[in-house]
């Protein structure tokens, strides 16, 4: 793909397998380049291409020409004349669609999403960044940052672009002076402090002239910061991917005969090995992974972004639009959720309008029952609004007719998206990413402690609590164990209940596991989804209180900070932290569940103690040491403590 | 966990294999335009790798234009049988009953007649609505703006203002009767990938694109292989043996070859990479105006 005056091209025949092996082996960036009309977006890529020798000569020799008729340097040739595409926009001299282009160098592979910048396409912009890992930032150097600029950077933050490519362009016309960088980069940073955990990188350049887009400019010595080539070549994007949240949609049934019945899809997160145990959403059916084929053989394992077949162990119904998790890490099965939305058609969006929404590989019929607010996309504010029309991004509350399966977008960006299609004329009209609900909530106002809906009173009950503690005779309290899994929190547990049952004492256990079996069915492992479970329990358990109960918890909670929430909630007077201190070794050989044993195999992932993290208590009420005193022994030790408290008479 | 890692050409598979079964999970009735060159021949076997163990679940179409190489309708019987799918091949009789030839009617009139005309009417005729084109956005300037998932209405036509906005891999399937969608999965492909993956996994390919001794004419700058004895010699052209090969096939008399060496897939590479042309050169078809392609596909042409 190099012209043929460049050296360093393979002689023979070795030479130019290996040549292609490398090139097949190198790895792939996509990015987008984004600015206003006149930033000279068209010019960068155009360079890009050029400088890395990546066109034929014959398309250089139709742009020399073309210049003579569209041009608009007095240079050799525009580059820009290499990018844009149909006819009709070339006459008017803008892009108005996304363009794909191609490139590479030694290191690295491109696919360049070129987007437009005129103001009405929001849309485009949005198109080109849903597939890209990077953006590129175009800000003319005379102009500083513009609405645009904000418009785009946000854009690109909202599809879940990490990584931000800050180009300070046309430095050529101001004296390539490091004031007028420095400054820009000072307004940039304030401005971007408000987007979500981006990595921005700053470049001084003039792609018209080339300077530090492939090579380093000699014009700014004052910038050691490397070309954008040079960054591009080497920003790490791998590890953006989801690894852990493991997910895999079906897309096609496979039934040659039979006896064979193989589900085909692609790996949107996590890591999927033979022998796993598998649940399959929404049905909740469960099975294990009897093979994983491809048309080269069986593999053991697949990945994101593998295209694999699974069969199972056992004869399961499942079809397309189900998805295969692992039992221990789910995602979100609802039919009502929350998202950000880009609206692309003319039409403008219709409330509790009739749509269908395509989200991994199901398309169901929903409606938008709700939208919460628009951005005001310059400003970044939010904006009452009746409706969304096309440019437009605001946050609504979706219902789809049956259950799909979904995580939050900025958690796993392949089971987050959605597209929302018009059933009348099946146009695409918005693009969707799906909120953490929890996150989303507290993002305003504190879920546990403000209610969502403002028309909710607490209704004052006419049997007061001291009534209450005189016929259990028993002050309420909530004794949280808190604890590894398999250092004895669930025996303990039971063997306290038993004793103070016995005694004739009002309690009850809310044990973890049965928790998730239903009000929590909805919550997986992630750090969110612990703190929304504890969140819950912790109300569960207030309420049990104050009808007058002793209530017994048994969750790991690993987290200091929502035991100090569930202490909130439940109010200090009430809670007892009790640690159960096992160390993990003894944990880990009593392995109750099997669960060390898989989550040391890599089947559970965020499994505490391994790799996710507990927080052991700082100053708990109580500590049992399971590991050296019997079960029976811990049980005495609480009611001793609940006596000299007097929760429990003597 | 660096160790998943996944190389450029691991993704462009997995990408077209996931365009591919999408298409035949949702769509009624898709078919595969096989046009029998090198980048069909790649989508050949992305679709075997797609439904592996089970056989190709849709038919793979051939639009002949009567005009097409021997060798390419020989190499297109070889696959039928060695790989097993069901093969469509569609003539335009209506152009065969006018004669419609290159010679006498011109390129662009045989080209739109035998093949634009001739692919809607196959469409028509079998109700299909999706068809599978290996089209790649690198090979041409306005194909780098072409959707995976390009929107046709009832007349076939592609209308570049009314594009349905593509994100992440949720493509929209949605079409009302009589409209349908060209799927293009290997959109990201380049031609250099294209080589190195038919390279890497032994794919069979038309031997015209290797270099061989071969009867040619040269006529306007190009050399115009002597296929059969329906190509009319104009006065003083007299027909040489020459070592050439084809970097694109189509018919015939429409496809220039080059003097070339390489008789081997690296050997191909090798020489794309010095080359100073462009593939698409060799096309007679679009030697025009630089926005010829984008008017051709308004029409419905792939």
């Amino acid at each position: 793909m190099i012209t043929g005056s460049a050296t360093g091209l393979p002689t023979n025949e070795a030479e130019v397998i290996a040549y292609l092996k490398r090139h097949g082996e190198k790895d792939m960036l996509r990015f987008l380049t984004a600015g206003s009309v006149d930033d000279g977006k068209s010019t960068l890529i155009g360079r890009l291409l050029y400088d890395s020798k990546m066109i034929y000569e014959d398309q250089l020799a139709a742009v020399i020409e073309d210049s003579t008729v569209h041009g608009t340097t007095d240079t050799d040739f525009d580059p820009a004349l290499l990018t844009d595409g149909l006819k009709a926009e070339r006459e008017q001299g803008i892009t108005i669609d996304v363009a794909y282009r191609y490139f590479s160098t030694d290191k690295r592979n491109f696919i360049i999403a070129d987007t437009p910048g005129h103001e009405q396409y929001t849309r485009n912009m949005a198109t080109g960044a849903s597939t890209c890992d990077l953006a590129v930032i175009l800000i003319d150097a005379r102009h500083g940052i513009l609405e645009q600029t904000r418009r785009h950077s946000f854009i690109a933050s909202l599809l879940g672009i990490r990584h931000l490519a800050v180009c300070v362009n046309k430095m050529d016309l101001v004296d390539y002076s490091q004031e007028v960088f420095e400054r820009i980069c000072l307004d940039y940073e304030g401005f971007a402090a408000k987007l979500e955990d981006v990595d921005m990188h700053f470049i001084p350049i003039s792609a018209l002239r080339g300077d530090n887009v492939v090579d380093q400019s000699e014009n700014m010595p004052w910038f050691q910061g490397g070309s954008l080539l040079y960054y591009l070549e080497r920003v790490p994007v791998s590890t953006d991917r989801n690894l852990i949240d493991m997910r895999f949609p079906v897309q096609y049934v496979l039934r040659p005969d039979l006896n064979y019945r193989g589900y085909c899809g692609t790996v949107a997160s996590g890591i999927l090995r033979k022998g796993n145990d598998v649940t399959i959403l929404p049905s909740e059916r469960t099975s294990r992974v009897a093979s994983i084929t491809t048309f080269s053989g069986e593999v053991e394992e697949a990945f994101p972004p593998m295209a694999v077949t699974v069969t199972l162990e056992d004869e399961v119904d499942v079809s397309r639009g189900d998805m295969i998790v692992h039992p221990n890490n789910q995602p979100h099965v609802a039919q009502d959720f929350e998202a950000v939305v880009v609206w692309m058609n003319d039409e403008p969006l219709k409330l509790n309008g009739s749509y269908l929404v395509k989200s991994t590989t199901n398309l169901v019929p929903a409606t938008v029952t709700d939208l919460k607010y628009r951005f005001d996309i310059n400003s970044l504010h939010r904006v009452d609004a009746e409706t969304l029309h096309a440019n437009e991004i605001g946050r609504v509350s979706l219902s789809t007719h049956r259950q799909i399966c979904f995580d939050a977008y900025s958690r796993n960006r392949s089971t987050g998206c959605l597209i929302i299609v018009d059933r009348n004329t099946n146009a695409t009209v918005g693009a969707g990413m799906i909120l953490d609900r929890e996150a989303a909530a507290t993002s305003h106002v504190d879920a546990a402690a403000e209610p969502k809906s403002t028309h909710i009173r607490r209704e004052v009950s006419g049997v007061s609590a001291d009534d209450r503690v005189a016929l259990l005779k028993q002050k309420p309290a909530t004794l949280w164990l808190t604890g590894l899994s398999g250092s004895g929190k669930s025996t303990i547990a039971r063997d306290l209940e038993q004793a103070l049952h016995e005694r004739g004492q009002a309690c009850f256990i809310l044990d973890g596991d049965n928790i998730r079996h239903g009000l929590n069915r909805d919550l997986g492992f992630s750090a969110a989804d612990r703190t929304e479970n504890i969140r819950r329990v912790s109300e569960v358990a207030a309420l049990l209180n104050d009808a007058g109960l002793i209530v017994i918890t048994s969750f790991i909670s690993p987290y200091r900070e929502d035991r100090a929430k569930a202490r909130e909630i439940i109010g200090p007077d009430r809670f007892v932290e009790i640690h159960v201190d096992t160390p993990i070794e003894v944990c880990e050989t009593r392995d109750p569940k099997g669960l060390y044993k898989k989550a040391r195999a890599g089947e559970i992932a965020q499994f505490t103690g391994i790799d996710a993290p507990y927080d052991p208590p700082e100053t708990p009420e109580l500590t049992l040491k399971t590991a050296e005193t019997p079960v029976d022994q811990s049980t005495t030790q609480i009611i001793a403590y609940l006596e000299e408290k007097s929760i429990l008479a003597d | 966990m660096s160790t998943y890692n996944f190389s450029h050409l691991q993704q462009l598979e997995a990408e077209s294999i996931f365009i591919i079964r999408e298409v035949a999970a949702s769509f009624d009735k898709p078919v595969m335009l096989y046009s029998i060159g090198k980048d069909s021949s790649v989508m050949l076997r992305l679709a075997q790798k797609a439904f592996h163990p089970a056989p190709i679940p849709f038919p793979l179409m051939h639009v002949d234009t009567t005009f097409k190489f021997k060798e390419m309708i020989d190499f297109r019987g070889r696959m039928e049988k060695e790989i097993g799918f069901e093969l469509l091949v569609w003539i335009n009789q209506d152009g065969v009953k006018r004669g419609m030839n290159p010679f006498e009617f011109g390129s662009e009139e045989h080209t739109r007649v035998m093949k634009t005309d001739g692919l809607k009417q196959a469409l028509d005729h079998y109700g299909f609505d999706a068809a599978y084109g290996g089209a790649r956005r690198d090979e041409e300037k306005s194909r780098a703006k072409e959707r995976i998932y390009s929107f046709r209405d009832r007349f076939h036509q592609w209308d570049p203002k009314n594009q349905r906005p593509e994100l992440w891999n949720l493509y929209n399937n949605r079409v009302h009767k009589g409209e349908s969608i060209r799927v293009f999965p290997l959109s990201n492909w380049t031609e250099l990938d294209i080589w190195l993956y038919i390279m890497q996994e032994e794919i069979p390919i038309v031997p015209l694109y290797f270099a061989d001794e071969r009867e040619v004419v040269e006529r306007d700058g190009n050399l115009i292989m002597v296929d059969d004895d329906r190509l009319p010699l104009e006065p003083g052209e007299k027909p040489q043996r020459k070592r050439v090969r084809f970097r694109t096939l189509g018919c015939y008399p429409l496809t220039g070859a080059i003097e070339s060496d390489a008789d081997t897939v690296p050997k191909i590479v090798q020489e794309m990479l010095l080359a100073k042309t462009s593939e698409r050169q060799g096309r007679v078809i679009d030697a025009d105006k630089s926005a010829s392609m984008e008017e051709k596909k308004r029409e419905g042409y792939f």
